[in-house]
């Protein structure tokens, strides 16, 4: 498989994910500078945490407009995963490849921290190697990862079971407590329509082996290394 | 040469945390008739355009486009003529 990091100015889990997929997985990855046009090669792209353009007007929004990111549409429009994690999870959205927008946190803070998760939806490009329901453990790293939309996209979301993850506590009970930033509905992580663009606030890379507290976001990669499998097969 | 004002403020019912934050304060200074507090954005730009009208129309798209997020953000467009 041939996967791309892309980098934005102000990237900083480009480098994370890299190693998770060169080091730790053995895949074919290369970084895409946000200037790079040229998608063809590849058959998944992440769009990594960080903060872009210094999160400059709102999170996101300036990286929306570099040229990458129109190459990217067309990516999505073929129906090929594209990966979108905390900074790139707001750049999706506001390229409007995802619904709804990603809001300051309700207590203003930069929350980094660890936190539980529900797998919402199992039977998905991004969660398949997760059960349905499993309560897993992430580390957040966002100061604007409050999700927001209106309550028909909402709607939508739910009738079209885009919802992946959800925020938790550690029995796996979605609560106001357990949704550290505010999101609505405790949304953690939701994928479009067409289930080939996800974008998750939490950071599966960065809990990807055992030496680094934990190897359950590890397991939303190898969902997107079966899926593509499946497709070649 | 024009000059506008570009005022972006959330639409209503969107959370505001920072005006609440900033209500909560001014209570503590003691200003207990405040109600409600919203926060937004103000962007100047200044622009060469053949009218006030083209001028405008100019703005209202790089608003659309770039400065306001319409999910959740409203913008109103004010256009004078100024000095270079």
């Amino acid at each position: 498989m041939n996967f791309a990091v892309v980098v934005f100015p102000g990237s900083n889990a480009d480098k994370d994910c890299y190693h998770v997929l060169k080091n730790v997985l053995n895949e074919s990855v290369e970084y895409v500078w946000h200037q790079d046009t040229d998608l063809d090669k590849y058959d998944l792209v992440i769009l990594p945490g960080g903060a872009s353009y210094g999160d400059y007007l709102r999170a996101g929004a300036i990286a929306r407009f570099s040229p990458v990111v129109d190459s990217l549409v067309n990516f999505a429009d073929q129906g090929k995963l594209v990966l979108g994690i905390g900074n790139g999870f707001q750049v999706l959205s506001e390229a409007r490849l995802l619904p709804g927008v990603l809001l300051k946190n309700k207590n203003l803070k930069f929350i980094c921290d660890t936190t539980y998760l529900k797998v919402v939806q199992q039977d998905t490009a991004f969660t398949n190697n997760f059960k349905e329901n499993e309560v897993v453990k992430m580390p957040i790293a966002h100061g604007y990862g409050n999700y927001f939309c209106d309550e028909s996209t909402l709607k939508e979301l739910k009738d079209n079971k885009q919802i992946l993850f959800t925020y938790c506590d550690d029995n796996g009970e979605v609560s106001p407590e357990a949704n550290l930033n505010g999101s609505l509905n405790n949304i953690a992580g939701i994928v479009n329509k067409n289930g080939n663009v996800f974008g998750m606030m939490p950071h599966p890379e960065r809990h990807a082996e055992d030496i680094l507290g934990g190897t359950d976001g590890l397991k939303v990669f190898t969902s997107m290394i079966n899926r593509l499998e499946e497709v070649r097969v | 040469m024009f000059k506008a004002n570009v005022y972006v403020t959330l639409k209503n019912g969107v959370l505001d945390p920072q005006g609440d934050a900033v209500k909560n304060s001014l209570q503590v200074l003691g200003y207990n008739n405040i109600d409600k507090i919203r926060t937004g954005k103000f962007i100047e730009i200044w622009l060469d355009a053949k009218s006030e009208k083209e001028a405008m129309e100019q703005v209202e798209a790089i608003s659309e486009k770039l400065l306001a997020n319409l999910v959740v953000e409203d913008y109103r467009v004010e256009v004078v003529e100024v000095e270079k």
